[in-house]
């Protein structure tokens, strides 16, 4: 199964249906959506958090909350 | 406030240039509840909207939502959700960034549904050709159903259109909601809730329900009504996120007929500072470089204007004494009032130049690569990466820092960075540090380019971090507080800090932190002035006693005048009250005089330096009132003949001040903060113990 957490840096992929119970609603609300594109940007130095581009916004989000959210990859 | 002033509440996401606008309409006429005690909840200003018509505006924090996460944003709630005609906004500005529209619009949708007249500015439209961004102005504000202004808060450009805008949609005064989220998730549900009460909009009962908010206005019956919803919270949770994509899914359809980007003509500038500001070695190498210039400069710019400032108080002392009759008020004025003023002012260059350095790293975007930087780091002492935030501010002072914690979602995290923040050094200790350093350390430079003085400076600074890591660990590890830590921090693009915003920002932080210090401290050094002036009854007879004992015969008018000014320093009440202390204090290396200045800055650190100025003008007696660093200097340990403030005493008083909780004003934000003493007190008393056990070891290996 795949979440934001296996992208590889500038892999992009699509947040999936199924996963809309399980996005914290504040994601959501910065624009997380089901079916949103979103691209792995950066990964801090130590692992965590990751900095991710969803939706047209910039985000860093921890990598427990990335791995909570299921993607298909492109 | 006149009564047909307009009231309009200014919100909008993080990094929209929110601030930027709020200085454009109100200029410098703007007021912000603070220090100490005070809230910094509400930015106040006036803007003259036209000839006839004023407005107050109210800046509430930025929010991604009207549904809070952190305590910053649950301001938000309560504000929109008062129904107090006195306080309740007529208009609501919303702020968007055109590059984010989308996600800004989701804020306007939610806001628009409140039922209150709505505009909404669309900022930062100068780099709309930049960014390939084109927009049907006249279909959005149909399709929105709203006044929709576009502007350049920084260029200054649609102000004006703001402005009339308001009035048009505060006489208007018609207002309908954006998104009828009944209709779309479920129909019978929402009816239900709307039925409850004709007062509140459908969605303002809704979010009474999912934010357990209630304003005052709601009458118990209709409170218990709305209780009655809450008991199925897994449906509440699922209508939320229902809400929200029905949200995204109606601004899509607005967006797809007006808004159109071509993505070709974006640069990624982001993408090249990014590799370098978050790159794993040289991201921290900048960071800590950063620092380190930061703090160097702070003492490199400050040395001249503060030397400069005390010399002028110096003198005006020295004028006030010659040029007065003798008698007492203007000892008063000369040794307690001039030199306590003086205490104050001497801060502002420092404080002004730490304020400068912190407000242009939040305008450029870098201080988020900061906190995403930090994050892991942080999370290992208990802490989270937007505690780099309050941990850094606090070098200016610690209760905007301990007010900066409210971004912070998880209590335990926040909780931590509020306790051990007071560790960082603050720039009250930054004149007792700046003056012993240049007692006890040469100004020699290493390397031929780093002052050695700047080195021990910035060493103190590398202390009050460490220990406040260290001290935020052991809490880590100790408090048993459950929470869910949440972490989502917003990375926006880089921007050249805006020369307005950081010059109100350090005017109005450097303000009302001089006046609110300088109220204590100008009335503790009247009233020190006025213990070290008077005594019981021994101390009236002190002259006398000195003038007929033979053992003064030979000494000349001056030295006498002398012996007796420093015994009636004595045994006035601050010298019974600094010998009483002298048994516990001098294992740390100090004297009585230390001990009155230790006392006395219990209130507040900066104290000190004023303290030892008003004591040893009392105790010299000196026509030729001398800087405050030239009587230190000269003060002798009376039992070792050596100078008083030499380097094991120095260095202990440094460290004294790095660990001791000396500050009343923190204490209270503290409580209001923590909403129990507890807290407060366990600063209080444990940074003590810690102080007094380090100085002690300090002292004691060092002499």
């Amino acid at each position: 199964m795949n979440t934001i957490a296996s992208l590889l840096i500038g892999e992009i992929g699509y947040v999936s249906e199924e996963s809309l119970e399980s996005i914290p609603l504040k994601l959501l609300e910065m624009g997380c959506l089901p079916g949103a594109e979103v691209e792995l940007v950066q990964i801090a130095p130590l692992k965590d958090p990751l900095y991710i581009c969803v939706n047209g916004s910039h985000l860093a989000i921890r990598k427990e909350t990335a791995a909570m959210i299921q993607i298909l990859k492109s | 406030m006149a009564k047909n002033d307009i009231k309009v509440a200014l919100i909008g996401n993080p990094n929209t240039g929110k601030t930027s606008l709020f200085n454009q309409l109100t200029g410098l006429n703007q007021k912000v509840g603070n220090y100490p005690g005070v809230t910094v909840d509400k930015k106040e200003g006036v803007s003259k909207l036209s000839s006839t018509q004023n407005a107050i505006i109210t800046d509430l924090p930025g929010t991604y939502s009207i549904n809070p996460t952190s305590l910053d944003e649950s301001i938000v709630l309560k504000t929109l959700l008062k129904k107090d005609i006195k306080e309740s906004p007529d208009v609501i500005l919303v702020v968007a960034d055109v590059e984010n529209l989308k996600r800004n619009l989701l804020l306007f949708s939610q806001i628009k549904d409140l039922e209150v007249p709505t505009v909404l500015a669309i900022n930062m439209v100068d780099q709309m050709n930049r960014k390939g961004i084109t927009i049907d102005l006249s279909l959005l504000k149909k399709e929105l159903n709203t006044e929709v202004v576009l502007i350049s808060a920084r260029k200054n450009e649609g102000i004006n259109e703001v402005k009339s805008a308001i009035i048009r949609c505060h006489v208007a005064a018609k207002a309908s909601p954006l998104c009828g989220i009944n209709h779309q998730i479920d129909p019978d549900y929402f009816d239900k809730l709307k039925e409850i009460s004709p007062n509140y909009s459908l969605y303002e009962l809704w979010l009474m329900v999912t934010q357990n908010n209630y304003p005052d206005t709601i009458t118990k019956s209709e409170k218990e009504k709305l209780l009655a919803f809450k008991k199925d919270v897994s449906k509440l949770k699922k209508y939320q996120h229902k809400e929200t994509i029905y949200r995204y899914q109606e601004i899509n359809k607005i967006l797809k007929k007006t808004y159109i980007v071509d993505k070709t003509k974006a640069t990624d500038l982001r993408g090249k500072l990014d590799k370098i500001f978050t790159h794993k070695i040289f991201g921290y190498f900048f960071f800590v470089l950063l620092l380190f210039l930061i703090f160097q400069s702070v003492f490199d710019w400050a040395t001249l204007p503060m030397d400069l400032i005390d010399n002028t108080f110096a003198s005006l002392s020295n004028f006030a004494r010659s040029n007065l009759d003798p008698g007492v008020l203007t000892d008063l004025l000369a040794e307690g009032i001039i030199p306590g003023i003086g205490g104050v002012i001497i801060f502002i260059p420092q404080i002004a130049i730490l304020f400068l350095f912190i407000a242009i790293l939040e305008e450029t975007g870098y201080m988020s690569r900061v906190v995403f930087l930090m994050d892991k780091i942080m999370r290992r002492f208990g802490m989270n990466g937007k505690s780099v935030i309050p941990l850094i501010s606090g070098t200016a002072c610690a209760i905007p820092a301990i007010m900066a914690t409210r971004t912070i979602s998880s209590w335990k995290e926040r909780l931590i960075t509020i306790l051990v923040t007071p560790f960082t050094t603050c720039s009250a200790r930054l004149p007792v540090y700046a003056i012993l350093i240049s007692l006890i350390i040469p100004d020699t430079k290493i390397l031929g380019f780093i002052n050695l003085q700047g080195l021990v400076l910035l060493s103190l600074y590398a202390l009050g971090f460490i220990t406040a890591i260290i001290a935020a660990y052991i809490l880590h590890k100790t408090l048993d507080i459950k929470t869910r830590s949440f972490f989502v921090v917003e990375m926006p693009n880089y921007k050249l800090p805006s020369f307005k915003n950081v010059f109100f920002e350090v005017v109005e932080k450097t303000k009302s932190f001089v006046l609110e210090a300088g109220k204590i401290i100008l009335a503790l050094s009247v009233v020190l002035w006025f213990l070290a002036s008077n005594g019981p009854s021994s101390f009236d007879n002190v002259a006398q006693n000195i003038e007929k004992d033979p053992i003064n015969i030979n000494l000349s008018t001056k030295e006498l005048q002398q012996k007796i000014a420093s015994v009636k320093l004595e045994k006035s009440y601050i010298g019974i009250l600094g010998k009483t202390v002298e048994p516990v204090i001098k294992p740390l290396g100090y004297d009585w005089k230390i001990g009155i200045a230790l006392i006395t800055s219990l209130a507040a650190r900066e104290v000190f330096v004023g303290t030892l100025a008003t004591i040893y003008s009392v105790a010299s007696d000196d026509e030729n009132t001398a800087t405050i660093k030239e009587k230190m200097q000269s003060e002798v340990n009376t039992v070792t003949g050596e100078k008083r403030f030499n380097f094991p005493v120095g260095m202990s008083l440094m460290i004294f001040y790095a660990f001791a909780m000396q500050c009343m004003a923190t204490l209270a934000i503290v409580k209001r903060e923590t909403k129990t003493w507890k807290w407060p007190l366990i600063q209080l008393f444990g940074m003590g113990l810690l102080a007094y056990v380090a100085s002690f070891i300090t002292y004691q290996i060092l002499s």
